[in-house]
C-alpha cells in the first residue's frame, strides 16, 4: 500500500474518528455496566464492529438473552450494510476475493458515506478507502475498550462531539446530491424514513426508505423526464 | 470466563459480516445492468437522508416526532455551511461548535 493512500485515508477519516471516540467511550461504559468485561468489549468491537447493534446486544445480554435472539436482532439491525456494500461495489471493481473480504469488514454507515463521496469526487482508490475503514475501526476498538476500563473520559456533550457524525453526514449528503433527481430522492427517502421510523420499531426504516426512494428515483429517470432533470449534473 | 457471551459475539460477527461482504464479492467482478447501476447511484443520497432526518426529528422511546430538537436547529445552518463551502472539515467543526453552543447556553 502506497504512502499516499495512507496519508489521504488518514487525512479524510478524522470526522469519523471524532464521532467514534464519543460513541465508543459511551458504549464501553454502558457495556461495562451491562456486565461485559473489557476484553469482551474489545472482542465484540473487533468481531462485530457495528455501533448500534453492539448497544442493543449489550442491553439484551444484561437481561440474560440467549444466543439466537441476540444474533437474529444483530442480523436485522445490520442488514442495511447490504445496500452500502452493493453501492460501493460500483467503485470497487476487480478486487480479488481476499481484497473484497478485507474491505467488507470495515463497511459502516460512516465509512460508506465518506468513501462514497470521495470515490464520487475522484482521486480516490480502494487502498485509501481501506485506510479510512481501518483507522475508523482502530478508533472504535480502542475507544470502546477505554470506555469500559476508564469510564467516560469525555464529559457528556463536550465540544459538540455528539454532533460530529451528524454534521459529517449532512455535508456528505450535499456531496452526493449532484442533480435535481438526487434532491428528490433524498427528500423522499428522508420523509419515508421518518414515517417508517415512527410506525415500525427497530431500524428497518433506513433500508426500507432508501430502497423505495432509490426505486422511485429510477422510475422517474426511466420514464421520460430524462435530460431535463439531469442538466445540473 | 463467560463462554456464552463469546459465542454470542462470534455469532453476531458472522451475521454482521455476511451482508457487508456478499454484495461486494458478488457484484464487484460482474458487469452490472445499466438500470441497476442507475439505481445504486441513488443509494448514497437516499441512505444519508434516511440516517439524518430521523436522527434530528425523532426523539424518545417510544418514538415521537419533534421538529424542535437542538439537533434539527443546528442542522439548518450546518446544511447551509455545507452547501456554501463544500468543506467537510468546515461543516463538521461548525456543526459541532453550534451544537455545543446551543446545548450549553440555550
Amino acid at each position: 500500500m502506497g504512502n499516499s493512500a495512507i496519508r489521504n485515508g488518514t487525512a479524510a477519516a478524522w470526522p469519523i474518528c471524532l464521532g467514534y471516540v464519543a460513541i465508543g467511550l459511551a458504549f464501553g461504559v454502558i457495556a461495562r455496566k451491562a456486565g461485559l468485561l473489557p476484553f469482551e468489549v474489545g472482542f465484540m468491537s473487533v468481531v462485530v464492529y457495528a455501533g448500534s447493534s453492539q448497544f442493543i446486544a449489550a442491553a439484551m445480554l444484561e437481561n440474560g438473552a440467549g444466543f439466537l435472539p441476540v444474533v437474529l436482532t444483530t442480523f436485522v439491525v445490520n442488514l442495511r450494510h447490504l445496500l452500502m456494500s452493493s453501492s460501493l461495489s460500483v467503485h470497487l471493481r476487480d478486487l480479488s476475493g481476499g481484497q473484497a473480504a478485507l474491505f467488507a469488514y470495515g463497511i459502516t454507515d460512516e465509512s460508506f458515506a465518506l468513501n462514497s463521496a470521495m470515490f464520487r469526487q475522484g482521486n480516490w482508490n480502494w487502498q485509501a478507502a481501506l485506510v479510512v475503514n481501518q483507522i475508523s475501526n482502530l478508533t472504535w476498538v480502542i475507544s470502546t475498550i477505554a470506555g469500559s476500563m476508564l469510564g467516560t473520559l469525555v464529559p457528556d456533550g463536550a465540544f459538540g462531539l455528539d454532533y460530529a457524525l451528524e454534521a459529517m453526514f449532512i455535508c456528505l449528503m450535499v456531496f452526493q446530491v449532484r442533480n435535481s433527481l438526487h434532491v428528490i430522492v433524498a427528500v423522499i427517502s428522508g420523509i419515508l424514513a421518518v414515517v417508517v421510523a415512527l410506525v415500525i420499531p427497530g431500524n428497518y426504516y433506513i433500508i426500507v426508505a432508501s430502497f423505495l426512494a432509490a426505486t422511485i428515483g429510477l422510475i422517474i429517470r426511466r420514464t421520460g423526464s430524462k435530460g431535463h432533470l439531469e442538466e445540473k449534473s | 470466563m463467560n463462554t456464552h457471551i463469546l459465542w454470542v459475539i462470534a455469532g453476531m460477527g458472522l451475521v454482521t459480516y455476511i451482508p457487508r461482504w456478499a454484495p461486494l464479492y458478488l457484484l464487484s467482478r460482474r458487469l452490472l445492468p445499466a438500470w441497476f447501476v442507475e439505481w445504486l447511484d441513488f443509494i448514497p443520497a437516499a441512505i444519508l437522508s434516511a440516517l439524518i432526518l430521523p436522527a434530528i426529528l425523532i426523539v424518545g422511546d417510544p418514538r415521537r416526532f419533534n421538529p424542535f430538537t437542538p439537533e434539527f436547529f443546528v442542522s439548518v445552518p450546518t446544511l447551509l455551511v455545507a452547501v456554501k463551502t463544500r468543506s467537510l472539515a468546515g461543516t463538521t467543526l461548525t456543526g459541532m461548535a453550534l451544537f455545543w453552543f446551543i446545548q450549553r447556553f440555550l
